[in-house]
């Protein structure tokens, strides 16, 4: 078991010709994952990768009834790939791509949420089960099957997380990137309830970061809804107020958004809260025995 | 990317939302004709640099006379303004705007800022004009009015009257002026990408006109591309040197205070990096993002930043790689030490995508100075005793 994607999912690429989609969709096909196809405008009827290429995301999903997409697209185009999918039917949208305008964003994400169309990201390194399905730019090699979700704001955090649960012996069911931008699709909550409700995992891993208030929220939905255990880590204790620290989304404002409201709201739900990455491996441990 | 507010008043101004008029001068004697242009009796001068509180700072002063303008100006312009958003070194004055003076009959505040939550605009606006809006907020939120705006659906009378109910405009007239105002405002916003407008305050005039006596923008970075009119309006002088030497290379940088450089992949990590130092007893001297891309000569720029604050006592390079390949950061590490002297001990710990290559490359290279570490914590351990001197 898994959320969201597994070895049966068929999945297609936006961008699909492009190089960084060419290199990431080799290497995801590498790893085990069902790519049946890609879009490319105008190179529709070539093979690529030894997978179809069409000129639009209805053709690619009529002839090979993919139900994901993996955007790799350009910043100032991710918001009509977005919208394109979503119209198309397919049923998630996983987008890489970093430094997509903020306005186009709330137009996607809206449309997207109209036509029941789950979107992860942008700016965020995919969705991987671990040993079956990677949508995405992670090193997939570090992913070992095991009983733990997570979920991540940061890209390199998640590589770490998995990383230290896999060394501790345990291993990852699903692990999500979700994006660090001020706009982002599929969130703590939603996830949250998808492990919750996956009959494997055991344990949840969460990694958040300063700015916005998504971990606050996180916070009062595990009180409620969640009885697994979530260990969490958030970035940038140490940041200045103010500042923009690389994530479009990861800044201070006046005393809101800052770590350590989010760690204290995240305790008081009773999370194992850590207050350095590097104790994320033994904290799951903890909670786990 | 932010403006200063004779900029931000050049957009208004363009969209038709009222300003008192005023010009740029970067001399008292400029400053001086500038005041006979706009003629009357009473000028502002006011102090043109990115942050606010300018006021309070002594940057914003009332001039009575031609002679008055002339003095101020010449007191203004190269003067260290130091302000709550400043930081205690301060910013200096380049620019003053000459404004003319308007007769306040009212202050308000009213911004258009990103609703993260609501993922849409949301217009605030409050009667609580020229004060500090935190304050307010934190205060007597209740003097607070915020109204989302749907893009999909845009500004419309609903929103307006919202607004103008909430503040307790009760003229008719002034009703039609306020929602003309914010109308446009709401317009200007999508329009130029904006992340934010704060007009602090607004001002009602003795004639019953509102009026923007501050402006206050700033802009999302990742929409310049479509806006080269907004991207003209950068203030390179207002920027950290460093911090933008840093980005012209692809790497993102921010300086702190603390005494082990970073040198990290990924903002997550990055600080996650920091937080760790923090943790065992170490101080971040800064924020450095290599990014997904990073090779030997971006290595060696990061190296180059980051020696060049005096207080660095080690330097903490780790890596998760992903996209990243270790080996090229342990090449890189190595051109480093050819191409800048690198005089303090670097902690690198390389993790991820072909660490075992980058190991022995480091290991073959046998620098004296760079000690390898197997892990997160154990690199941030090292890397504080080094700074300590251990």
């Amino acid at each position: 078991m898994s959320i969201l994607v597994n070895k049966d999912t068929k999945v297609i690429v936006q961008g699909f010709t492009g190089k960084e989609g060419s290199f990431h969709a080799e290497q995801c096909m590498d790893y085990g994952t069902n790519i049946v196809g890609g879009v490319t405008p105008n190179k529709g009827g070539q093979t690529h990768l030894g997978k179809p290429v069409f000129n639009t995301v209805k053709d690619a999903v009529a002839t090979t009834g993919a139900t994901v997409s993996m955007i790799f697209v350009p910043p100032a185009f991710v918001a009509d790939a977005v919208m394109e999918a979503a119209d198309a039917g397919i049923e998630l949208a996983v987008i890489i791509t970093e430094g997509a305008p903020v306005r186009d964003m709330q137009m996607a994400k809206a449309h997207a949420v109209k036509n029941n169309m789950k979107t992860i990201g942008p700016n965020c390194p995919g969705i991987i089960t671990a040993e079956e399905c990677k949508i995405g730019i992670m090193p997939g090699m570090i992913f070992k099957k095991g009983n733990v979700g997570l979920i991540s704001k940061s890209g390199t955090l998640t590589y770490e997380g998995a990383n230290q649960v896999c060394n501790e012996g345990f291993g990852i069911t699903t692990a999500v990137g979700i994006g660090g931008d001020p706009i982002i699709g599929l969130s703590y909550k939603q996830l949250l309830q998808e492990f919750q409700d996956d009959a494997e995992t055991e344990a949840i891993v969460m990694i958040g970061e300063i700015g916005g208030d998504l971990e606050i929220q996180a916070a009062a939905y595990i009180k409620d809804n969640i009885t697994k255990p979530v260990v969490a880590f958030i970035a940038g204790q140490t940041a200045p107020a103010g500042k923009r620290m690389g994530h479009a989304g990861a800044i201070i404002s006046g005393s809101a958004g800052t770590a350590k409201e989010k760690m204290d709201a995240l305790e008081a739900a009773g999370v194992k809260v850590v207050i350095s990455p590097a104790e994320i491996g033994k904290a799951v441990k903890e909670v786990l025995s | 990317m932010n403006i200063h507010e004779y900029q931000a008043k050049q957009i208004f101004a363009k969209y038709g939302v009222p300003t008192p008029r005023g010009i740029i001068a970067n001399t008292p004697l400029q400053a001086v004709t500038n005041a006979q242009e706009l003629g009357g009796s009473v000028w502002v001068v006011k102090a043109q640099i990115h942050a606010g509180g300018r006021g309070l700072g002594g940057g914003v002063k009332l001039a009575r006379s031609i002679d008055e303008v002339k003095e101020l100006a010449s007191e203004i312009l190269g003067m260290t303004l130091v302000t709550h958003q400043t930081g205690p070194e301060g910013k200096l004055v380049q620019k003053v705007y000459i404004e003319e003076g308007a007769a306040i009959a009212d202050e308000l505040y009213l911004s258009v800022v990103l609703d993260r939550a609501a993922e849409m605009p949301i217009i605030m606006a409050s009667t609580e004009g020229g004060m500090d809006i935190e304050t307010v907020a934190h205060e007597t939120p209740e003097k607070i009015i915020k109204i989302q705006v749907d893009p999909a659906i845009g500004f419309q009378a609903y929103h307006g009257r919202e607004l103008v109910f909430g503040l307790g405009i009760t003229d008719k007239n002034e009703q039609r002026k306020m929602i003309d105002f914010a109308s446009k405002l709401y317009k200007l916003y999508m329009e130029n990408d904006a992340e934010m407008i704060e007009i602090n305050p607004l001002i009602k005039t003795e004639s019953g006109d509102f009026m923007a006596l501050d402006g206050k923008m700033g802009f999302d970075d990742s929409a310049l591309g479509r806006h080269p009119d907004i991207e003209d309006m950068r203030d390179i002088s207002e920027e950290d040197p460093d911090e933008r030497e840093a980005s012209q290379h692809g790497l993102s940088y921010i300086a702190l205070d603390g005494e082990i450089g970073c040198m990290v992949n990924g903002a997550g990590l990055a600080m996650g990096t920091m937080d760790t130092i923090n943790y065992m007893g170490g101080t971040p001297a800064n924020f450095l993002d290599v990014g997904g891309s990073a090779n030997a000569e971006t290595v060696a720029k990061g190296f180059e930043i980051i020696l060049k604050n005096p207080k660095v006592k080690a330097i903490f390079v780790n890596i998760f790689g992903g996209i990243v390949r270790c080996d090229r950061i342990a090449n890189g590490i190595l051109e480093a030490t050819k191409m800048v002297d690198v005089n303090v001990p670097v902690i690198v710990r390389l993790d991820g995508t072909n660490a075992p290559e980058a190991a022995e490359i480091l290991k073959n290279a046998n620098i004296d100075n760079v000690i390898a570490a197997t892990d997160l914590g154990d690199g941030a351990a090292k890397a504080v005793a080094a700074a300590k001197g251990e």
